[in-house]
């Protein structure tokens, strides 16, 4: 409530403060003012400490933690395993990025049914959902870290293959594919830039900066709800969350990304 | 344009017969230059791509999973990496040109001030509009098109002075309208939506953005 709070003030002040917004999106102006003041904090931290509250409570039918969850460099080991992720994980018989591993755990650890996880994945500012908070927590604890997913199994490389070719997939009312906002260097939708998810260097900067915690909103977003968002913008009906589609996607930019430098969750507009 | 017209014309006529024998080989020739677009997928990928659409996606609001059957111009534009063979663009655009329904009462030019507030609105068609409510232009999203709005996207070209460099005649008010009703009749990949062609914008609408592009008044034009 305090950061919505200050959000909102300063994003007042910016707005009629012909100083502070000059010839900038006052939206923009009112973000970098925010950032500033906030220094190295984002809301995203309080997230972060409610999923860690989450992953050592014993919860589920089963009433244990998620502290033996294996996110791919073995039980309980948090530490790094946000940036070699998506990747495959036998036990599952398929690749999976983060979130939908962290589901994996909450289903054969904890017990709780498929449909139980499926239930609300995507929070409100007033009512967020836990896994955004799990997510948080698994993230920000590579904070520092390069991305480094792996790129060698089979399964990972059909991953990256099925996520590149659907990037290039045009279809629905528009004609709109991914590739028709992230396809071409230097372009904008608006005033807002848009990365060519084609290249290495547009394709780091962008990986990186999901998850969020997004001013407009007041909450935290995961790129399982980026992608979401995508799809709706492109006029298409919606991926199903976790879904093979999705993590491919999400697969194919990873390791488009592979090399950038991990921040910890972004702050955005 | 005329000469344009022309060709494309006694291309079809030469070709007709053979449209969907042209397209396939069409398609074969293109695979062969894929090299060329290090981002295209190979068919195979795309046949998995197809695959995974249909499987992992679930009709949310207006949007019904309908949308990702895909015609057969985005068929042949997914297939060449948006970038058919020439005589294939050519049968396509002339297919797509031939879409077009023009005003009944044959006018063309609308109020540019209704352009103008539909050129800024990119609503509609997503799963979360209300299909009650008018679809946007949207046009603002991807071009410049007046001096006094400096919030404007890249992705098309700049329309600054549209008419002024063009004129009014009852010509480029033709092409005008036809190019926002199906902008593939003119450019078979083209990156912009047929608004027309798709329903998403109505005769009103369509006159009412060529009057925003071509009224000596409109801020287009200052």
């Amino acid at each position: 409530m305090k950061y919505r709070i200050a959000v909102m003030a300063v994003l007042a002040v910016a707005w009629t403060s012909p100083a502070l917004a000059q010839a900038k999106d006052p939206t923009i102006a009112g973000i970098e003012k925010y950032r500033e003041m906030l220094g190295d904090d984002n809301p995203a931290e309080l997230y972060e400490a409610r999923g860690e509250i989450l992953w050592k409570k014993a919860a589920g039918p089963k009433n244990v933690s998620l502290e033996k969850c294996d996110l791919g460099l073995g039980p309980g080991i948090v530490k790094g395993a946000y940036v070699q992720t998506p990747r495959y994980f036998a036990d599952a018989g398929r690749v999976m990025d983060i979130e939908t591993r962290i589901n994996w755990c909450r289903t054969t650890l904890q017990g709780f049914s498929e449909a139980d996880v499926r239930k609300r994945p995507f929070g409100s500012a007033d009512k967020p959902s836990e896994i955004e908070d799990l997510v948080t927590y698994v993230v920000t604890a590579s904070k520092g870290m390069k991305v480094n997913v792996p790129t060698s199994h089979p399964k990972e490389v059909e991953a990256y293959e099925l996520g590149e070719a659907m990037f290039h997939f045009r279809a629905g009312p528009y004609d709109f594919s991914c590739a028709s906002c992230h396809g071409e260097s230097g372009k904008r939708i608006r005033l807002q830039d848009l990365p060519n998810l084609t290249t290495t260097a547009d394709a780091r900067r962008a990986y990186v900066g999901w998850p969020a915690y997004r001013v407009s909103t007041s909450r935290v977003h995961t790129m399982q709800w980026r992608i979401n968002d995508c799809f709706r913008q492109q006029r298409f009906p919606e991926p199903k969350y976790m879904s093979e589609a999705v993590d491919a996607l999400i697969t194919y930019m990873a390791q488009t990304a592979n090399g950038a430098e991990y921040k910890g969750p972004a702050l955005k507009r | 344009m005329m000469k344009t017209n022309i060709a494309r014309l006694s291309i079809v006529a030469a070709s007709i017969a053979g449209a969907t024998a042209l397209i396939l080989a069409g398609c074969a020739s293109q695979n062969s230059q894929s090299q060329a677009f290090p981002n295209h997928a190979s068919p195979a990928a795309m046949k998995n791509a197809t695959m995974a659409f249909k499987r992992d996606f679930q009709a949310k609001g207006i949007a019904g999973v309908d949308r990702l059957t895909t015609d057969k111009l985005q068929d042949v534009c997914n297939r060449s990496a948006n970038n058919p063979s020439p005589d294939i663009a050519a049968i396509l655009e002339h297919e797509e040109l031939d879409r077009i329904k023009y005003p009944a009462d044959g006018k063309l030019l609308g109020d540019w001030k209704a352009g103008e507030k539909l050129a800024q609105s990119g609503t509609g068609m997503t799963w979360s509009d209300n299909p009650e409510k008018p679809v946007g232009g949207n046009c603002y999203n991807c071009h410049q098109l007046s001096k006094t709005e400096i919030s404007f996207g890249t992705i098309g070209p700049s329309l600054l002075n549209y008419g002024k460099l063009r004129g009014n005649s009852p010509e480029i008010q033709k092409y005008t309208y036809s190019k926002i009703y199906n902008s593939k009749a003119y450019n078979a990949c083209s990156a912009m939506p047929r608004f027309g062609h798709v329903g998403a914008l109505n005769e009103k609408q369509l006159k009412d953005l060529v009057a925003l592009l071509l009224d000596p008044e409109s801020p287009v034009n200052q």
